[in-house]
Formats: structure tokens, sequence, C-alpha cells
């Protein structure tokens, strides 16, 4: 039901895109290119790289976070509204909203001394 | 060994209220502590599998399984809750006329004793299973003497989650019986409608509900919710540091859904008892 509801909005988004890429294409390339922009991280012994990442503001993007240590992770942001695990040698998404410009400080609940990061929204 | 200790009490405070909160309630009936206990066990089962197979549930309905799993075990507590304050609100005046006649102890019903054994086993494996992965991380990766530590720290912290249960238990039977059933009644409602909104900021972050997403405050420089304090008080009235708009709707909503309930099936006007 939820998945449904997820792939009709997602489709829903893509069907608008489409459209309105059709009704710019030959006005404004850079459409292209604003699909879903995302910001990678990689955890390895327990600290993030990049552990300043930029991100662009007001617009909607995915924080894809990779963690190559053999322990489970937890990552987590109060700013950013977001708190998930990771397990060990695994990958996660989330999306994140449109964010105001601004310095959020994320972290790995299990290891938050040694992984502090912050994103920085321009 | 004290960063672990942290770690693990932090997770463990939730369900150690949530499940003296219960045992306040569930005094007096036979058989609750099999319940309550069958609640616990069920949950660390639960919180076990699940940290087991957390590969599997992240990588379901297209990355937010996570999300939706958590989502969906907070709104079955919150509907047990709901459904225990509504029975409540029904048989309180006969459980009250039987603690006079017999001087017995708040009594509720046997029926809600499963209603609050799913709350134990939800709260337990939700925390639970933070818990798990945590310990279980430190048991395969730390450098051979200081796991011990690491681990000690990590029981000690589950021990101190006992003792939350066993502090508000012991709170709570203080209050006499003819204000329990009040006292008790609130403290339910404040934590299903904290969990309700709980779980909403776990759709919100799945990204299923997108309305009013804007943070209403943010108060984590006066009392940040992953403190001991900000974190009790996070469970017992879902206080939050930094809540959307929508999480405090749905508080609020929860609130007056669960009042409004209450009264509706409140037990029948005193004359029409006296004429059965």
């Amino acid at each position: 039901m939820i998945r449904h509801l997820a792939n009709s909005r997602r489709i829903g988004a893509q069907a608008l895109s489409v459209a309105l890429m059709l009704g710019h294409a030959t006005l404004s390339q850079p459409a292209f290119s604003q699909e879903a922009p995302s910001v990678k991280l990689t955890l390895k012994n327990h600290r993030f790289e990049p552990a300043e990442p930029h991100a662009a503001a007001n617009k909607p993007f995915a924080i894809e976070v990779t963690n190559l240590d053999s322990t489970p992770a937890e990552f987590e942001s109060k700013t950013l509204r977001v708190e998930k695990v990771i397990a060990a040698n695994s990958t996660v998404s989330v999306q994140i909203r449109a964010l105001a410009p601004g310095r959020y400080r994320f972290f790995d609940d299990y290891h938050e001394d040694t992984t502090e990061g912050f994103l920085v929204v321009q | 060994m004290l960063g672990a200790l942290i770690i693990v009490f932090r997770e463990v405070i939730e369900a150690g209220l949530i499940v003296g909160i219960t045992m306040a309630v569930t005094r007096g009936i036979r058989g609750r502590g099999y319940y309550i206990a069958g609640g616990v066990a069920a949950g660390v089962f639960g919180a076990c599998l699940v940290g087991a197979f957390i590969n599997t549930i992240s990588s379901a309905f297209e990355g937010v399984g996570q999300e939706l799993f958590n989502a969906a075990i907070l709104g079955i507590a919150v509907v047990m809750l709901a459904w225990h304050n509504v029975w409540m609100a029904r048989h309180g005046r006969e459980i009250a006329a039987q603690m006079r006649e017999a001087g017995e102890a708040v009594r509720t019903g046997a029926s809600t004793l499963m209603g609050l054994a799913v709350v134990v086993a939800v709260a337990v494996l939700r925390e639970g299973s933070e818990v798990a992965l945590f310990l279980y991380g430190i048991l395969i990766a730390s450098a051979p003497g200081s796991g011990i530590s690491l681990l000690t720290g990590g029981v000690i912290g589950l021990l101190l989650g006992a003792c939350v249960t066993v502090l508000t238990y012991g709170g709570l039977v203080r209050i006499p019986g003819r204000y329990l059933f009040g006292v008790t009644s609130v403290l339910i409602a404040l934590l299903a409608a904290g969990l309700a909104s709980q779980a909403v900021g776990f759709l919100e972050q799945a990204d299923v509900i997108t309305m009013l997403p804007d943070q209403l405050w943010d108060s984590s420089n006066i009392l940040s919710d992953t403190s001991i304090l900000g974190r009790v008080l996070h469970t017992l009235i879902g206080y939050s540091d930094h809540p959307s708009a929508m999480e405090a709707l749905i508080y609020v909503g929860t609130l007056a859904v669960i009042a409004l309930l209450m009264k509706l099936f409140a037990h029948p006007a005193p004359v029409a008892r006296a004429a059965e």
C-alpha cells in the first residue's frame, strides 16, 4: 500500500519532470542534471569522509552513506531529522527535504566522539 | 566503558519507563507478571532478529524499510495504549467499586493485559535492536581487552535501565489508589501521543509524509533530547527538541482522539447503572 503510494507519487513526479523537460528542453539545458542530486559519504575507521560535504540550498536531495567498517553504525542528525542504522559494509540512502543555507551537524550515534561531520548547505 | 554505558542506558530508558508504567497499571492482576515478562522476552528476541536482519529490513520498500518498520511498530503501541485507556474509561467505575469493597489494589481487566504485553514487547524491541547492534559491534571490533570493558559498560547500562523500571513502578504505586487511575490514564495518553509523533517522524524521514515539514523550534541548547533527562521526557511526554509542525499536530491530534474516545466509551451514566 505504502510502496504503491510512494511509487505512484514517484511516477507522478517523473511525469511532471518529463513534461517540464519537454517544455523547456530547448530553453534550459541544466534541467537534465538536476534529477536527484545526492551527497555521498563513507564511514571508515569511525570517521566520515568527507567530514564537510556540501549541498545546494532550497532543493531536496539524498544522502548516501556507505559504512566500510565491520561494525554497525547509526547515521544521525538532529537538524537534518535523520536517524538510520547502517549495517557493516553496506550502504543506505536517506531523502533530505529542501534546506535553508547553514551548517548541519551529523554523526554516528554509536561513535559520536570520532564521527562528527557537518553538511554545509549553500 | 562509560561511553558504552551511556549509549546503552540512553537506549533502554524508554523501554524501562514503559515497563515500569505497565507494571503499575496492572498491579493486582493475577498473571500480569507472566504477560509482562513474556512481552520483555518477545521484545528481546525480536530485537535480536531485527539486529540480525537489519540489512534486509533496510533495503525493503526501496530503501525505507527501516523507517516503515519503526513507524509500524510504534503505531501498534499507540493503538494498544489508546485501547487500554478507553477500556479503563469504560470499566474504571466497576474497578473503583471493587477496590472499595475488597480493599484490593487497582486492577485493570485481564483483557487489556495482552495489549499492554504487546506495548512492552514493542518498546523493548525498538530500543533493544539498537542496543543489540551496538553490543554486537563492540564484540566483533574491539581489540582484546578493551572489549570486556566496553561490554561491562553496556551491561551496567542495561542494569540501570532495569533500575528505571523499578523507580517508575515504585513511584507510581505510591500514588493513592483513587488517584492512580487518573494519573496513569494521563501518563498513557501522553506516552501514546509521543510515540505517535515519533512514528510520524519516521514516515517523514521515509518521505511518505511530506506535509508541514517545517521545524517548529530548536530547543537542543536548553534541553537536548539525547540527554538523560531529555530522553526521559521524550518517552513520558513526547518531548522533542526539534519537532516538525506535522509531529506536533499528530501529538495534539492523538491526545484529542484518545480523550474523545474515552469520553464516548465512558461507563454508562449512574442512573442507568442503578437500574442494572
